[in-house]
């Protein structure tokens, strides 16, 4: 069976956002940009289950401007069999980007679309649960587990108070916590061999999306910095302005 | 204009996430009502009739919604929605996976995660790890909203009661069936309610270690949480996790111990009234966010701590 892998490229995880002083966005100009690191836990998986037999062919698909393939490239060194990214240079929300996977998904026909459980950067947690609804099939969302017996798929879920297991006939749509798995580390002759791998670009525009904004960002602003603190000597302080200063104990 | 805001329970009392909803639909402003989807939940039910602000409480009772999944429950929001210009939920687990649902069935965005509301259509929100806050305008016609907990107070219990309407079951989906769940047993308080929470980073180094945190948070009647270093080495289990990708919390007290403070960490509880940071590093960055700092062993100062109080 197929897998559908969805990537995103983001800002680097290490790095640390900052507002534009016009309020207007994040300011993106020369950051280091990478796959949103849920993406990459979702990429992993389905290469494993690919080793493991149970998936025939992995495909990454990614939507955005031409930069992308890049992190489309990055799949594929991880061990996707090919690529596809759906360009587009507008500005996209969650449910644009389902319909657009959806759209994809029609084509390719997967069994099984993984997809990280948020992005980094706008931290929506929306895409693979609107694909799932678009799609009419069943989701877990949060995997830290996920096993495919024959026709259905067994996925644990890290849930408010602990561990959940839904089984899920297939298709279905996984999107995967930070726990499934550690993705491996991308090796100089498997980016060598990504750059042999098939990657398609369809223009997004061509899908027949309505891409018109469905919400209006009116500002992106700085949230309020935590006035410093001091440093106290011992516990003994330590106590003593809890008690005292602070009185919350 | 009427708010459909869909509860959380567990068949005899509404969950804190589901009151802090109600406090934002309640800015939000027009009638609100509970959707209470559950078996047997007629304590629930009347639980939900009795908090202020509340002006029906719809109860969907069947043995299905035992344990509602995504898929049932948006269906079932899908077909009560069109009456509604908002439809809210808590910003937790279950509120994550059906919500997102019900917006793409209806054909409409969904604004994740508030945590203010500035207008009927207007919210602010925070994006990258919390390191900025959006304002979002939802154009839609109706506005499916997830609410952060931790950013609203939660609605007390008034003094009028709700009429209480039950409603038929919704659709059923076949495809999705749950297996087995295994809950984390604490007689502690639910650490996104919790007044005071003790976390726990990697400098615990083993999870025995880890219940040194359980005397401390004893004492003071709190949680326990934990970084995601400390899950990830198996200290803690994961619904111990704070942060950007785990729970958002805001207590009144947060005492975070061998916590270096990584910026994922920070995002789950920078809110928190007090915070107090113990760290052998002099150097760590939850120093910064600390409103007290001691810079000591944890082994030493955390059973002194608990032993002073």
């Amino acid at each position: 069976m197929k897998a559908m892998v969805a990537v995103k490229r983001v800002i680097d995880y290490n790095v640390k956002a900052r507002v534009k002083s016009d309020g207007s966005g994040v300011d993106l100009a020369g950051v280091k940009m990478s796959m949103n690191p849920f993406d990459e836990i979702a990429v992993e998986e389905a290469v494993r289950l690919k080793e493991a037999g149970v998936v025939t062919e992995v495909v990454a698909v990614s939507i955005g401007i031409s930069a992308c393939q890049e992190t489309l490239r990055t799949a594929l060194a991880l061990g996707a069999d090919r690529a596809v990214l759906v360009e587009t240079a507008a500005q996209l929300e969650p449910l644009h980007v389902a319909k657009l996977l959806k759209a994809v998904a029609d084509q390719e026909q997967p069994q099984l679309v993984l997809l990280g459980k948020q992005a980094i950067d706008d931290d929506a947690g929306q895409a693979g649960q609107m694909l799932a609804a678009l799609l009419r099939w069943p989701q877990a969302t949060f995997a830290s587990k996920v096993s495919v017996n024959g026709g259905s798929v067994e996925v644990t879920r890290e849930v408010d108070g602990g561990l959940e297991t839904l089984a899920l006939d297939l298709p279905a749509v996984i999107t995967v916590d930070l726990r499934l798995n550690s993705p491996r580390y991308v090796t100089l002759p498997n980016i060598m061999k990504a750059k042999k791998k098939v990657m398609a670009t369809i223009a997004a525009d061509t899908l027949g999306v309505d891409l018109a904004p469905r919400t209006q960002w009116l500002a992106v602003s700085e949230p309020k910095a935590r006035a410093g603190g001091v440093r106290v000597a011992d516990v003994a302080a330590l106590l003593d302005k809890l008690k005292n200063e602070a009185k919350v104990i | 204009m009427a708010i459909l805001v869909i509860a959380e329970h567990d068949q005899a009392s509404i969950k804190g996430a589901t009151r802090a909803t109600l406090t934002a639909a309640l800015q939000i402003g027009g009638d609100v009502h509970l959707l209470v989807a559950g078996s047997a939940c007629a304590g629930a039910a009347s639980a939900g009739a009795r908090i202020a602000g509340v002006a029906k409480v719809l109860v969907a009772d069947a043995a299905a919604y035992a344990h509602p999944l995504a898929e049932g429950l948006a269906a079932l929001v899908v077909g009560l929605a069109r009456d509604y210009s908002h439809v809210l939920a808590g910003a937790t687990a279950v509120g994550k996976s059906f919500m997102p649902r019900v917006a793409a069935e209806l054909d409409v965005a969904q604004i994740s995660d508030i945590t203010a509301v500035l207008a009927p259509d207007t919210f602010v929100r925070p994006i990258y790890a919390g390191n900025a806050l959006a304002t979002v305008k939802a154009l839609d016609a109706i506005k499916v909203v997830t609410v952060r907990g931790a950013a609203f107070d939660g609605a007390a219990d008034g003094t009028a009661t709700a009429t209480i309407e039950p409603i038929p079951q919704g659709p059923q989906f076949a495809a999705a069936r749950l297996v087995r769940q295994e809950l984390t047993k604490s007689e502690r308080p639910e650490l996104t309610a919790a007044r005071v929470i003790v976390s726990g980073g990697r400098g615990l180094g083993s999870g025995e270690n880890f219940h040194l945190l359980d005397q401390l948070a004893d004492k003071l009647k709190g949680a326990v949480g934990a970084s995601r270093a400390a899950v990830d080495a198996g200290f803690a289990p994961n619904d111990y996790q704070v942060g950007q990708t785990g729970k958002i919390v805001a207590p009144e007290l947060y005492i975070a111990v061998g916590i270096s403070g990584a910026i994922q960490h920070l995002a789950g509880m920078k809110d928190s009234k007090l915070i107090v940071a113990i760290n052998k590093d002099p150097e760590a960055p939850i120093f910064e966010v600390a409103d007290y700092g001691l810079e000591a062993d944890l082994f030493q100062a955390v059973p002194e701590l608990t032993a002073g109080l």
